[in-house]
């Protein structure tokens, strides 16, 4: 499982609120989430994130609500996945849950800049900054969660197991 | 082991667990709301499983957008009922149950001991009453409904002892409050709290309540104090099934913690969070000329009758300042019947207060009270987030439901001891 993509970074505690705030979340359509997607922080997220985008944050990374609308409005705008030095736990459990891929690595934040092309590999934990012409190494996701985002969700996880038994 | 591995292992089939170990947990009860159970019904559909895993195990709580402010909620809220008729699941419903967090204990649905998870982040109040309860996501709702259980990290655990007396207008909310404004708001990120030493056991569960549903604030996976004869008395005639047996679980005495702190509230006194990061803490005697458009007395985190005594204790024969509009959500119908008996819902009307039907509403700007671009609000709920409350160019201050009332009478951010003062 590998994807590339350009970096959109952003700073440390970034919130479900302004990841999506609360006032969306009768919306149920995940297109309908993702035109408000981040637009507490930057109002122009969905059409910069459109071609597909890797985000980055620092610590703390979707911090307060449990709500999965938060990773689903960001898949659904164009996030391919999202880095960051430490994530909200919920936040991190709905995004792979959703499908949406997580990599969780102390200073990674600082090893990144904006508009950075990336190439991630996830079954290896190789990051490539084809931008810097770098790579570097992160701890690989554990098996049962990879199998998870590459079923496309835990749903679809649930379902492939069930019928293999 | 501490309490929190102590159910964890007991949740798992296991003798021990250990910190960083990942178990797969049985549930004992999951909850959802109407702003996350439609998706978790969603997807619980695609599934494919016909019935969820044990009805009387699921409870579902109509609580974010009631009563329905708008089609879509309508929508949403017609679409629980259904699912709860056609699995025979427990629903609380408008005008039948309150505030979710509110409503799960106070209905026996959380029992010591055991495994909670809800649909909601503040899940983590119920470890009050000495369960280990965590939020989780939509989707992962849908999966306990069809399986019953839950993987999970055994978190390393901070206890924080607490001694002293409280001041007066001193509460567990600035305790809190200033506990999160040391850690940061990422300061406790995949750990679990837990609270002890006598302040603690001298609290209500109102106040246990307050500190364990904010740990949250600072990451934490659960917050927990031990259960006593407190707990015991408030859950006393609410525990009607017999899903588990009771049992009030300890920490052991020689356990080993990732880290112990020690407060002692003596000296404490009334807390802000400051916009728009509820680590933002600084004491409210040194706020000033904070003007407000809005006070707000509710939520899981103060909409208690506790709370509600508290801030009329300070409203009481006293006039919410012009241009302040001030709201009073108690956070469940058992209690806003408890408040109305005990002449609080008149103090707060009498004092130019709004006096409202018990849902969020306000706290997560879902409706009720939303606030206008360059507008001010001091809050006794959770967050202070940009746009958390309305527009994202309007702030947000948190406080106790005593910081709070004195705001409201004066106008303007005030540390309620100097209302008291004579400036009223």
């Amino acid at each position: 499982m590998k994807i590339t993509g350009k970096i959109m970074k952003f700073g440390d505690n970034v919130d479900t609120d302004v990841i999506l705030p609360g006032k969306y979340l009768v919306l149920t359509d995940p297109n309908e989430l993702a035109k408000h997607a981040l637009e507490g922080l930057d109002p122009a997220f969905t059409e910069k994130a459109k071609k597909g985008v890797i985000l980055v944050g620092g610590k703390n990374f979707g911090c307060g609500s449990s709500r999965e609308q938060a990773p689903l409005a960001l898949k659904h705008a164009g996030v391919k996945c999202v880095l960051a030095d430490s994530f909200a736990r919920i936040f991190f459990r709905n995004a792979i849950n959703i499908g949406l891929p997580v990599i969780e690595h102390e200073g990674i934040s600082a090893k990144l800049e904006d508009k950075d092309e990336l190439m991630i590999d996830f079954k290896t934990g190789m990051i490539q900054n084809l931008s810097k012409d770098k790579s570097f190494q992160v701890p690989k996701l554990p098996t049962f969660i990879l199998e998870i985002l590459e079923d496309g969700g835990l749903i679809e996880n649930l379902r492939r197991r069930r019928d293999k038994k | 082991m501490n309490i929190t591995e102590k159910i964890l292992a007991k949740a798992s089939g296991k003798v021990t667990v250990h910190p960083g170990e990942i178990v797969d947990a049985k549930v004992n009860v999951a909850m959802v709301h109407d702003l996350t159970g439609p998706l978790a019904i969603e997807a619980f559909k695609r599934i494919g499983t016909e019935k969820v895993w044990a009805n009387k195990r699921i409870i579902i709580i109509l609580d974010h957008q009631i009563p329905a402010e708008s089609v879509k909620a309508a929508e949403l809220h017609k679409k629980m009922r259904k699912f709860a008729k056609d699995q025979q699941l427990r629903i609380y419903d408008v005008g039948k149950g309150g505030i979710c967090h509110q409503v799960m204990p106070e209905k026996g649905h959380v029992i010591p001991g055991t495994v909670v998870v809800g649909a909601d982040s503040h899940t983590c109040t119920y470890g009050a009453f000495g369960a280990f309860a965590t939020g989780i996501g939509s989707t992962e709702a849908a999966a306990v409904f069809a399986t019953g259980r839950i993987w999970l990290k055994v978190p390393q655990v901070i206890k924080i002892v607490v001694k002293g007396q409280f001041g007066k207008y001193v509460t567990p909310k600035d305790l809190i409050l200033s506990i999160i404004g040391k850690f940061g708001a990422g300061g406790a990120i995949y750990k679990s709290i837990e609270f002890a030493g006598p302040a603690i056991r001298d609290m209500s569960i109102a106040g246990r309540m307050t500190l364990c549903n904010m740990t949250v604030e600072m990451g934490a996976k659960n917050g927990i104090v031990e259960p006593d004869k407190i707990t015991l008395n408030f859950l006393k005639g609410r525990i009607t099934n017999d899903l588990v047996p009771f049992e009030a679980l300890k920490s052991d005495k020689d356990t080993s913690y990732a880290e112990v702190v020690n407060i002692d509230v003596t000296d404490l006194t009334p807390q802000i969070a400051y916009p728009s990061s509820v680590d933002n803490v600084k004491p409210a005697s040194e706020m000033h000329d904070v003007h407000i458009e809005q006070a707000f007395i509710g939520s899981c985190t103060n909409g208690r009758i506790e709370d509600l005594r508290l801030a009329a204790q300070i409203m009481r024969g006293k006039k919410v300042k012009d241009g302040v509009r001030t709201l009073v959500i108690p956070a469940s119908q058992e209690v806003f019947l408890q408040a109305l008996r005990e002449g609080l819902i008149e103090v707060f009307t009498k004092a130019g207060a709004l006096v409202c039907g018990s849902t969020c509403g306000p706290c997560l700007g879902g409706h009720i009270g939303l606030l206008a671009p360059g507008e001010t609000c001091v809050s006794t709920s959770n967050r202070n987030f940009i746009g958390r409350m309305g527009s994202k160019e309007a702030h947000v201050y948190l406080a106790s439901p005593a910081t709070v009332a004195a705001s409201a009478i004066s106008g303007s951010i005030t540390d309620p001891r100097d209302l008291e003062g004579g400036n009223a």
